[in-house]
Parts: C-alpha cells; structure tokens; sequence
C-alpha cells in the first residue's frame, strides 16, 4: 500500500514537473530516466521474476525502435506504430522463445545474446545510413510528448508488473524460477509461464524502443540494436534490486544520474564503476539497493 | 579459385578460433562456469603482446612466452577475487552467477581498454609480416600458417599436460565428478584455480596471436567470446582437438560464407549455425559429454 502511494506520487511528482520549470536538460534526464525504467523494469520480469537471463535485450529494444520509426516516418499514427512495434518485438521474441526455452539456463543466455548480435550486423547492412527526422517534423519538435509519453510508459511497465506479480500467473513464474521441475510437478507449465514472461517483457522493450525513435532526432538504426541497451537494463536492474518492483526504479533514477554526472567528465568512465559495482552486488548483495536500503533500516531501528 | 584460396584462409582462423574456444571449454568443463569475458581476456592477451612490441620490439613471438605465464597470473587474481566466490553455489546458480559476473567483467575490461588505449585498431607489424608461400596460384600468408601450427602445438601440449601429470589428472577427475574427487583427496580447489588460470592462458596467447596475424581493439571481446561459444556448441565440450576441429569447421564456413554470401554477413553465418546446433542438438555435433 506504501509502494502503491509512493509510486503514484511520483508519477504525478513528474507530471506536473513541466508545469515548474521548462529546462530542456531536465526534461531530457526525465526522458533518459523513463527510458531506463521501462527497459529495466521489462527485463527484471524475465530476468528477476522468472529467472531467465536473458542477454540479448537490444534485439527487441532495436525491433521495437526499427518498426516504428519507420512506420512513424512513413505516415502512421504514432500510438499505431508504437504498437505495432511492440508486436512485431513480442511475436518475433515468441516464435524465438519457443524454441530458445528448450535450453536450459546458460544455452538460453547465449541463444539470446547471439540473437541480438545477428539481428545487430544485419541492420547495420541493410541500413548502413543515419536516420534523421525531416525539415518538417523537425520544426515542429517539441520536447513535451516525448516526456509524457516515456513517462506513461515508465508508469505503465511498473504498474503491469505490479499486477502480474501478485497474480496467479506472477505466483506461477516465481515457481518456475525457484524450481521448475518442482513447479511442472505441481501443474504449473513451466514453458507457458516462461513464454508469458518473455512476451510482455519484450513487449515493453519494443514500446521503449518506439519512445526512443520518437525522441531522437537523428541516430543510426544500428545502434538500437548495440549490445549497450542490454547492458543497461542488466545493470540497473541488479543495481537497483532484482525481483523486486522497485529495484528497478530506483537502480534507473541511481544510473542514469551518475551516469550523466560522470560522462561530464570521462565518457565510458561510468561502465568501469557500475560493472565493479554490479560485481559487488551478484556476489556480496544480491538484493542490491532495495536490500542495502532494508538492511540499513534494520540497523537503525534496533 | 577464389573458393579455394578463401577455404585456405578459412582454415587458418579457424585454428584461432579452436585455440579461444579451448581455453573456454576448459573452464566451461571443469569449473561449470561460463565466463562470457572470455573475449576480453582475449583481447588483453593481444594487448600485452601489442605493447610489448610497440615499446620495447618485443618480436610477437618470443613475447609469447612471457604473455602466457602474465594472463596465467591475470587468471588466478580473477580467480581469488571474483569467481571462487561463483563457485560456492550450487550448479543451476553458479551458471547464472558466472554468466553475470563474466558480462560484469566485459563491461570493466573493455571500458578500461578504451579509456587507455583509445578505440584504434591496432595490430603487431614485425619485418617479416608480409610473407606469404606461393602454391601455384594460392597464397599462403606466413604469419597464420605459424599461428595455426602454433595453436595446434600449443593444444597438444595442453592434452599431454592433461592426460598425463598429477596436476592434470586431478583436473580431470574434478571435471567428471568433484565430490568423488574430493573424497580421493585431491585439492578441488586447486584443481578449480589451476584450470581457470590456464583457460586464462590459452585466451592470452589466442590475443597474442589475434595482433599478430589479425588486428585488435577493445570492441573484439564479444566477437570472440562468441567464435568461442560458436566452436563449444559445434563441437561439445571435454575435447581439446575437438575444440581444434570445430575451430577450422567455424573457419571454412564462414570463408564459404565471405564467397557466396560477401564479407558483410561472414559473422552472421557463424551465429546462424550456432543458434541452429543450439535448437537441434544441444550436445554438440561431434558429440562429446556435455
């Protein structure tokens, strides 16, 4: 019930936050952040719920980017592309799945992460050019929609996965990550939770994907598709706290910030201190800050 | 023609690719972790070898013997800082600890290797770099061909190594069973270390190779780590020569690939087989325990 306030709170904090200021470079951070969130909280559950780690992100972030730039570009409604780029993620993701879930743990991380390296050279093939927004669209750029909408799909992604967590088919997913021979044995089919998760986790990478095309002016179609989105989503997720619904959050608002703080200083400085720190975390502190924050709250209240 | 001198060019990166992808395997075998920075340490090994000669002309060769026994000491602090502790775990969790901390470590290696040693591509150029032997209407570049021989020497003695000393042995038996080994007495630990630091080994000298006949810069990590990953799934695990022949497999299908497909989608096709092999036969085509 907390959480539930907290986070409304927060979402109607960053709403009204164009209302106070019209500083361009906070509405781009708040844009970053958005963008953070929903990526991270997309992987967090495959990766945290159901507990496949999944390596090859950026395929559907790119896919998702991909279909509805140039859908977008072409003519079509935006909240249309968007969507169809988030299906195009989400069934491109399931008929893969389908077959990825067949391998077990390990094979199922590297299948992914050499998906996303193929479909990554591919594009850059085909599409060697850099995609940029005409004289048209260009004039008319305004920062405000693109805030709004990552900000939506920020608050969409945690309210999903709140949903679905406390749900019969979140318990289900938990199951199979704890054990899923246990959780077959039980009647809880371990594929059908798996593919579940995969579905809407892509589904929402493709949507971050599509905000991302709609925010930036001008980037090569490969770069959606660079192994560093998948690096981001991994990072925050586990930074923040995986398998948890804030963790994300929270690990975004942390990342993005220090990261933008740093790269005044020393671009590429940040993936040195957050990978130390992400080792730190796997090993020493596997809950990440939500557990640090807990642990501390222990201490002090005794 | 141009078939058959692509095939020769092929096979000679595909002994590289072998030599990564036995150093991964050992580890993979042994140690049940999969370190995804394989291609990193990769790259460091070619660093090592880079500098060596760019300061000091070190020849790339006689460097050799010096980069090994450096990322054989890189393997055992790694080993002690990071991945005994990934260790600990119980199978399903060391996997996935080992995938993280291995993605953890690519970040920083190669984070690190841009921030001192720029984004340049950069490769060993020694007097002798331009050699080729003539065959009639092939070319044979000189430097890969001692590459490929050198990788295979190099597996050779690894198989002797592990066959036939003490240290050898306890590797083995902790790979097929470390309880069992355990309770024979054997120092599991050690055995676990000893294989790491010599997975590490492999991956610098396989660098070392790679600036010498190749070129490297920090962005060839997630390349190679996934040629290695590529020959492990072609050809399973538990088998240096294996490794050895999935490697020049790997080399002629991506140089049949460079003919009928063109050099752009060389890396693809390797991908393409290795998600196949994934889907279809998950214990590799030459069939070894996986």
């Amino acid at each position: 019930m907390k959480l539930l306030a907290g986070g409304v709170l927060l979402a109607g904090g960053f709403a009204a936050l164009p209302l106070l200021t019209t500083r361009n470079d906070l509405l781009n951070l708040g844009v970053q952040i958005f963008l953070a969130v929903v990526l991270a909280q997309s992987w967090n559950l495959l990766g945290g719920y159901a507990g496949q780690i999944n390596l090859g992100h950026a395929a559907y972030f790119g896919l998702g980017a991909l279909v509805t730039r140039t859908l977008w570009l072409g003519g079509t409604p935006l909240l249309a592309a968007l969507a169809a780029g988030a299906l195009v993620a989400t069934a491109f993701a399931c008929i893969i799945g389908a077959t990825a879930f067949r391998l077990r743990g390990a094979y199922f991380a590297i299948g992914t992460l050499g998906l996303a390296e193929i479909l990554r050279i591919t594009v850059g093939n085909l599409l060697p050019e850099i995609s940029t927004l005409r004289a048209a669209e260009l004039a008319s750029y305004n920062i405000l929609p693109r805030y709004y909408l990552t900000l939506a799909l920020a608050a969409a992604s945690v309210a999903v996965v709140a949903l679905i967590v406390p749900a019969r088919v979140g318990l289900g997913i938990r199951a199979v990550r704890e054990d899923e021979a246990a959780a077959e044995a039980c009647g809880v089919g371990a594929l059908r939770h798996k593919l579940f998760a995969l579905a809407v986790s892509t589904a929402f990478a493709g949507l971050a994907g599509g905000a991302f095309a709609y925010y930036h002016v001008s980037y090569y179609p490969q770069h959606t598709f660079s192994p560093a989105w998948t690096f981001d989503a991994v990072l925050i997720s586990f930074i923040g706290g995986v398998g948890t619904l804030h963790g994300p959050v929270l690990g975004a608002f942390f990342y993005v910030i220090v990261k933008e703080y740093l790269a005044l200083r020393w671009v590429e400085f940040h993936l040195i201190i957050f990978g130390v720190l992400f080792m730190l975390v796997v090993l020493f502190l596997p809950g990440g800050l939500v557990e640090a924050w807990q642990r501390l709250r222990r201490l002090f209240a005794r | 023609m141009i078939l058959v001198q692509q095939l020769i060019l092929g096979l000679l990166v595909g002994g590289l690719y072998g030599l990564a992808a036995a150093g991964l395997s050992l580890t993979f075998g042994v140690l049940r972790v999969l370190n995804v920075a394989h291609g990193e340490l990769l790259m460091l090994g070619g660093y090592l070898t880079f500098w060596l000669f760019a300061l000091w002309q070190v020849d790339p060769f006689v460097s050799l013997l010096g980069v090994a026994p450096a990322m054989f000491a890189c393997g055992l602090v790694l080993y002690l800082a990071l991945f005994q502790f990934v260790i600990k775990a119980d199978e399903d969790l060391r996997i996935r600890n080992s995938l993280l901390i291995g993605f953890g470590l690519t970040l920083v290696l190669h984070a690190s290797a841009i921030h001192f040693w720029t984004a340049d591509e950069r490769s060993v150029t020694t007097q002798y770099a331009g050699g080729v032997i003539r065959m009639g209407a092939f070319v044979i570049p000189v430097l890969r061909m001692s590459s490929l021989v050198l990788a295979f020497m190099l597996l050779l003695a690894l198989h002797l190594f592990l066959s036939r000393t003490r240290w050898g042995r306890a590797i083995r038996a902790t790979a097929e069973d470390w309880e069992a080994a355990a309770l024979m007495g054997i120092p599991v630990g050690r055995a676990y270390m000893l294989a790491f630091a010599l997975g590490t080994a492999l991956a610098g000298v396989a660098g070392g190779l790679v600036s010498i006949s190749y070129s490297i810069s920090p962005s060839i990590g997630l390349e190679w780590t996934l040629k290695a990953l590529i020959v492990i799934v072609l050809s399973g695990l538990g088998s240096l020569f294996g490794s050895f022949a999935g490697g020049l497999v790997l080399g002629l299908a991506e140089a049949m690939s460079v003919v009928f497909l063109g050099g752009p989608y060389r890396i693809v096709v390797g991908l393409i087989i290795f998600l196949i092999v994934l889907v279809v036969r998950p214990q590799g085509l030459f069939g070894a325990r996986p």
